[in-house]
């Protein structure tokens, strides 16, 4: 067999599984992969920033669904790609990082740009590999890919000793069922237990008030439309979680929106109220649950997971069921089927108390027609792009405002990070998700704050002539920080104002990117129709909104739904004045 | 209508109660396999009281033995983050299961006068401990058994005067004879 640089196995090894688009930034130990992709048949894409090229393979990922590939040289480079490893990990998002490493017998020696890389990233990756042998190389490599887009997804991290990638050796691209028996202890369950599956279909027929309240893992199984026919056989109502947003058409008459901390009114109360919470692929998060032991405090809990550690680890649950949601959606579905659905008429009155409860405290803002009220821009969005584009957004107000205002309709619509919630994703993530999917409109939701956190990468939008378009919600404040202070520290603003910041106008044209602005209501449609009839540039929208606008309803953290904080006009009343606090 | 629940309800969880738990790990034997499970205990906060590991008759399998307190959930949670690792091929918690405990300590004592130094190796003897090494103030003791027993004989050495104690840490085999109930209490 012929004899192969260890830097060009590694990319037959990512044409092998498929890989288009790599994003990263060169250094010496990774120079040899670099070497090797200057004439690969892939796009390799050079960001500013290595936390940024991890952001754009994850926004990649979770766009398309396919492995997001990040590539940083040893040292500063790989640590750069910490955060977002750990983002892509909080929310379960396959992604395959690899990192040059100083030479085998460098290591451990202090040597220039060494860090101990596997050691830094292991609780933040689903697995990381250090290559210790060449011969290993394209098995690791295979395995990385399998063991990040298999089970509950997440990023693995391959780390490759610069001699490593210089030495020559025989490449034999393993099979599938070579990686597989190469893992014995990983198998995960896809199937789900029937046993479970039936007493879960027979307490979904007993229920007088079931929600279901559904997460990320629909998004990342693709199980949407196992879900919609669940939820209009049953007729029970569905909540998502930021996660989740997608996975279940928002206009529909079953859709609750929302729910946890910034969820809606009816959502919130619909869990509280529940005798039967069908939890499909979410994970109980203290930001959905609020004060654990006051959640859904009379309801039979049905769990959905592909991962067994999710299933008990902040609720006991009564009816576990571990596989993967697609799978077990559908054998549920067949359970249900098996007997006439006469018990759905039994759920109307549920039904009517719920249609009572969004009549009563839907989900509303103050309009303005002085000040530009965020908001409206979020709606504005969603009415300029008729509810199909793909949605990115930053970490604060904004990314709240993002979830609660545009109303998703597919799986994969909106990215955001969930778990770790990480200021500096929405933008590069929305690079990464247009070259994944150039046939959506893909535009980032950012605040002022998080936006600037990776300003330095409309370099790279500009480069590969990316048509992403920004929204800034420019508030001048970390507004998040700022909302909670106003709340619960007495109005002390403590290192929240951000008025130095640049002219987003001239900044982004300073890069080659385009600039808009909008300082009054009136002017936002305008903005909006202006940036969408530009297609080979990103643009760059700079909102400036209402400084002190903010996100309600609010469930405190902690504490229970009972003690929601809502505004004068969601809580029925005509008062424009907020109650606080 | 459905009446809303106005009263603040508490969600019923069950009652739990803390013990020690013994759980047995088999991996494979890769470089930093060890860093992953120990990372594991100190990062989602659980204490070890001991880990010992070791080779196992195939070369390329590690058994590791750890020792833990917690209430059932975290047990639970514990067994489950273990068998989430990509290189665990088995994990069993055996506190429930007979089983053969044993750990071995050395413990450095100081012995005085001729009556304490008699005393020491009388309690040896009882405890089927060796005298391993002697000096002039000094005997340094060797005992095997369960955790509990080395326990007990620790304390009755403490008036004494502890100079230095090292302990292996809880080796655990499943007895054959319970082999065959295994299946029931399997928790895999
Ligand atoms: C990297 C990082 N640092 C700090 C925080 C804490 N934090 C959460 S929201 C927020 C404010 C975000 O401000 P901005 O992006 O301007 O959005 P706004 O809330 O104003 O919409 C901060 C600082 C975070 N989530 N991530």
């Amino acid at each position: 067999m012929e004899k192969k640089r260890g830097a060009d196995i590694v990319v037959d090894c990512l044409l092998a599984e498929g890989v288009d688009t790599v994003f990263g930034l060169p250094g010496g130990a990774i120079m040899e992969v670099y070497d090797a992709l200057f004439n690969a048949p892939l796009k390799n894409i050079l960001t500013r920033q290595e936390i940024a090229a991890s952001h754009m393979a994850d926004g990649y990922a979770r766009a398309t669904g396919k492995v997001g590939v990040v590539l940083a040289t040893s040292g500063p480079g790989a640590t750069n790609l910490v955060t977002g490893l750990a983002t892509a990990f909080m929310d379960s998002i396959p992604m395959v990082a690899i990192t040059g490493q100083v030479p085998t017998s460098y290591i451990g020696t202090d040597a220039f740009q060494e860090a101990d890389v596997t050691g830094i990233t292991r609780p933040v990756t689903k697995h990381n590999f250090l290559v210790t042998d060449i011969k290993d190389l394209p098995m690791i490599m295979r395995q990385a890919f399998y063991i990040a887009r298999t089970g509950r997804p997440g990023p693995v991290l391959v780390d490759i000793p610069k001699d490593i990638t210089q030495q020559y050796s025989e490449c034999y691209i393993p099979t599938d069922e070579e990686v597989k028996a190469s893992l014995p202890g990983y198998n995960p369950h896809y199937e789900g237990n029937i046993v479970q599956i039936k007493k879960a279909a027979e307490l979904i027929r007993q229920a007088k008030r079931p929600v279901l309240y559904v997460g990320g893992g629909v998004n990342l199984a693709g199980a949407n439309k196992e879900l919609l026919e669940l939820a209009e056989l049953t007729r029970i109502p569905v909540t998502t979680t930021n996660m989740g947003k997608g996975a279940f058409p928002e206009t529909h008459p079953l859709a609750l929106h929302m729910l946890g901390m910034h969820g809606t009114y009816y959502a919130n109360m619909a869990v509280y109220n529940s005798d039967l919470l069908i939890s499909v692929g979410s994970r109980f998060d203290d930001r959905v649950t609020g004060k654990i032991q006051e959640f859904a405090p009379e309801a039979k809990i049905i769990h959905i997971d592909i991962d067994p550690a999710s299933i008990s680890k902040n609720i006991v649950v009564d009816v576990p069921i571990v596989g993967d949601v697609k799978i077990v959606l559908k054998k549920l579905l067949k359970e249900l089927q098996k007997k006439p659905v006469e018990w759905v008429k039994a759920r109307e009155s549920w039904l009517k108390q719920i249609e009572k409860w969004k009549e009563e405290h839907p989900l509303i803002y103050e309009k303005s027609d002085k000040v530009i009220k965020p908001q409206y821009v979020i709606e504005e969005i969603y009415n300029v792009t008729k509810g199909d584009a793909i949605i990115s957004a930053g970490v604060g107000q904004h990314q709240m405002w993002a979830a609660m205002f545009y109303k998703y309709s597919y799986p994969r619509q909106f990215l955001n990070s969930g778990g770790l919630g990480t200021m500096g994703f929405g933008f590069p993530a929305a690079i990464g998700a247009k070259m994944g999917r150039p046939d959506k409109e893909v535009i980032a939701i950012e605040g002022d704050g998080s936006f600037i956190m990776n300003i330095q990468d409309i370099a790279t939008a500009v480069q590969y002539r990316v048509p992403i378009k920004v929204a800034i919600i420019n508030n001048e404040f970390l507004g998040m920080v700022r909302q909670w202070q106003q709340f619960f520290y007495d109005n002390r603003y403590s290192s929240v104002c951000l008025s130095v910041q640049p002219d987003f106008v001239k900044l982004a044209e300073s890069f080659g990117a385009v600039g808009l602005r909008a300082t009054k209501p009136s002017e936002v449609k305008e903005v909006l129709q202006k940036a969408m009839s530009i297609n080979d540039r990103p643009v760059i929208m700079d909102f400036v909104v209402d400084r002190e606008e903010n996100v309600l309803p609010m469930v405190p953290a902690g504490k229970s739904y009972k003690e929601m904080i809502l505004t004068p006009r969601q809580k029925g009343e005509a008062d424009t004045m907020y109650l606080v606090g | 209508m459905v009446e809303e629940i106005k009263t603040v309800k508490i969600r019923k969880q069950p009652e739990t109660k803390i013990r020690k738990h013994t759980i047995v790990v088999r991996v494979q034997h890769n470089f930093g396999v060890l860093a992953r499970i120990t990372g594991l205990f100190a990062g989602r906060g659980y204490n070890i009281e001991s880990l010992t590991v070791g080779k196992t008759q195939d070369p390329d399998i590690a058994r590791i033995t750890i020792v833990v307190e917690g209430d059932e959930r975290v047990i639970e949670q514990i067994i489950k983050q273990l068998r989430k690792l990509i290189e665990t091929l088995k994990v069993r918690d055996i506190t429930d299961i007979p089983h053969i405990e044993r750990e071995l300590v050395l413990i450095k004592v100081h012995t005085g006068d001729e009556k304490a130094r008699d005393e020491i190796m009388r309690l040896t003897n009882i405890f089927r401990g060796k005298i391993v090494d002697v000096s002039t103030d000094t005997y340094t003791i060797e005992v095997t058994g369960d955790s509990d027993k080395l326990e007990a004989f620790i304390e009755l050495l403490r008036p004494f005067g502890l100079k230095d104690i090292a302990r292996t840490g809880t080796l655990a085999l499943i007895r054959e004879s319970a082999k065959s109930k295994l299946q029931k209490h399997q928790v895999e």
